[in-house]
């Protein structure tokens, strides 16, 4: 989890990532920022979030992110 | 069959009582035999094909859907037989067989649309080449197929991600392709959301009927009275792009502006007041986009369901697909800032050209969405530069003059983005754009000027208040807050707000000579 807010925070410095639960919906996150996010998973988890699971859900918040990462490292 | 047509007020005054007073389980065949009506209109072949799409779509999913079903059996019969390996090797198979079906599915689907919107140039272009002289020109959209073929594939898509079950129901399938509000000019719709209320059982409601009438007689009065009189002189202003230059050119952007927003929003208050007086909920397409401080912010406001389908279906997915990750993977050699913005730059620049070439079959729209896509990344890029700025000057941000300048200052880049949408050609568009630095005839507007531009000093006068009258609207209509307002005053206030909207729509509504009398702008898309 730590990883993941050192890039969220890397990536916005302004946002307390830690305490943020409506990143989407208050637009703290934007598309560009989604797939900036999406690559620097890849690289730092090994793990590819698919289309399907970009949605407003699941980057509504670093734990909720950091739930999914979890999952699709489990199904790997 | 047109919005704006005696046809579709009999059809209105004849389902609506038609469709409350049937028991609910024959709701659904009133709503279908009311779309077919609707539609017969556009001709045969546009209603087959309709049918054909709505057939098709069900076919696909559930296929697809029966894909899901065998995968979720035969992990379930294996659960203790197969290992951690053979379960993701099945697990890989079922998806490459899913994908299978999608992509001949939208393969079908979006070649018929790109046939129909662009068959007549390909028959040009073969023509050329081989010397053959086959009539390209009776190759023709039909009136919605871009809206509807875009929510059906949503549709499919979204089976195929497993976010729901395939609809078992073919009339349901049937009812959510070709739902007649929804049909010529959106919004796109999602089959969870709009099937949701769709389908759900629906009672007489005073209060939806008022909304929704209030909804539609707006809608009317923004499209008949201010786009339909303002579009006179905005084609005036293109078709002579010589004569007009200069401070006319900046006249005919603002024009543009306001006559796009009136139609649009104008028949999507249409659409949305009919779906409330039905107690359907269709999805909103406009949050007042003109008050947006940015173009990515815009983009969010405007015409909200195509953006959100192509982010949903096309940017994200282009984004992550393979080849993209791998060239990103190789790009890594050229420094990690380079290689993390390629999957963003070129997925941006993907979807603005598919943006572009949606809203039509000429150059000028691949360069307005290309245009679009530049200043959105450009904005991207500088938003450092924006904080840094903001930092030093604390308090700017939040003050009134600061934001009224960002607003003012989005709507003039994008009426600047939108002249591509206006005149014939690209270098047309540039020459139109650039006279408007080199030519200096502004005292010319008012000396005869613009009462060349085809509408009296009445109309002017009318498009003007009427133009004021929906900045006053939007100023109020922090979302739908001015409605249950105006459903709480008495029943004279009420009937006498509605009874003034109808007679200044008849009186005032423009109905010219030449004037085509129903086609909105996004009709033809």
């Amino acid at each position: 989890m730590d990883t993941l807010l050192e890039i969220l925070s890397e990536l916005r410095p302004d946002v307390d990532f830690a305490a943020e639960d409506r990143l989407v919906e208050r637009g703290l996150l934007g598309s560009f920022d989604v797939v900036m996010l999406v690559t620097r998973i890849e690289e730092e988890f090994d793990v590819v979030i698919p289309a399907r699971l970009i949605t407003p859900e699941t980057f509504r918040s670093a734990e909720a992110l950091y739930s999914v990462i979890q999952t699709l490292s489990e199904e790997d | 069959m047109l919005f704006t047509s005696w046809g579709f007020a009999l059809l209105i005054a004849v389902l609506i009582p038609l469709y409350y007073a049937v028991p609910q389980k024959c709701k659904t065949a009133v709503l279908l035999l009311a779309n077919l009506v609707f539609y017969a209109f556009a001709g045969v072949f546009a209603l087959l094909l309709l049918l054909g799409t709505a057939a098709s779509v069900y076919c696909f999913a559930r296929w697809i859907g029966w894909l899901w079903t065998q995968q979720k059996d035969s992990l379930a019969a294996h659960r203790e037989d197969w290992d951690k390996a053979q379960k993701k090797s099945f697990r890989e198979r079922m998806e490459k067989k899913r994908r299978l079906a999608l992509a001949l599915c939208l393969v079908l689907h979006f070649g018929i649309l790109f046939g129909m919107k662009y068959g007549a140039g390909i028959v040009g272009l073969a023509n050329g080449l081989f010397g053959t002289t086959w009539d390209g020109t009776k190759i023709v959209l039909f009136m919605g197929c871009s809206f509807y073929t875009f929510s059906a594939m949503g549709y499919v898509i979204d089976v195929q991600r497993g976010k729901y079950p395939a609809e078992r129901n073919p009339f349901r399938v049937l009812l959510f392709t070709s739902f007649f509000p929804i049909l010529v000019q959106g919004p796109i719709s999602r089959f969870d959301r709009l099937g949701e209320t769709l389908f759900a059982p629906h009672r007489f409601s005073r209060e939806n009927l008022e909304a929704g009438l209030l909804r539609v007689l707006w809608g009317y009065w923004k499209k008949l009275i201010v786009a339909d009189r303002l579009l006179v002189a905005v084609k005036q202003l293109i078709r002579y792009p010589e004569t007009y230059n200069g401070a006319f050119v900046f006249l005919g952007m603002l024009l543009y502006a306001a006559t796009l927003y009136a139609d649009f929003t104008g028949g999507i208050d249409i659409t949305i007041g009919i779906g409330r007086m039905l107690g359907i909920r269709i999805d909103e397409n406009f949050i007042r986009p003109y008050f947006s401080k940015s173009i990515g912010e815009y983009w969010r406001r405007w015409h909200i369901t195509l953006g959100a389908w192509f982010k949903e279906y096309l940017y994200y997915p282009i984004s992550v697909s393979k080849p993209l990750r791998r060239l990103t993977k190789a790009a890594r050699k050229l420094g990690d800032g380079f290689a993390r913005r390629l999957p963003v730059y070129i997925a941006t620049f993907a979807v603005w050209a598919v943006t572009g070439m949606w809203h039509g079959n000429s150059w000028n729209f691949l360069v307005w969405g290309l245009s679009n896509g530049v200043i959105l990344l450009a904005s991207e890029e500088l938003s450092p530069l924006y904080a840094r700025f903001h930092g030093r000057f604390r308090g700017w941000k939040d003050a009134w003059a600061y934001r009224a300048f960002t607003v003012i200052r989005t709507v003039l880049l994008l009426s600047c983005l939108r002249m591509f949408d206006c005149y014939a050609t690209v270098p047309e568009t540039l020459r139109a754009f650039g006279s408007m630095f080199t030519v200096w005839n502004l005292p010319m507007l008012w000396n005869g000027g613009i009462a060349s531009l085809g509408l009296s000093f009445g109309d002017w006068i009318a498009a003007g208040v009427g133009v004021v009258l929906m900045f006053a609207v939007s100023l109020q209509q922090r979302p739908a807050l001015l409605t249950p307002r105006f459903l709480q005053k008495p029943l004279a206030v009420r009937l006498a707000v509605y009874g003034t909207l109808l007679i200044t729509i008849l009186v005032l509504g423009y109905y010219g000579f030449g004037f085509d009398a129903g086609q909105f702008i996004y009709n033809r898309f």
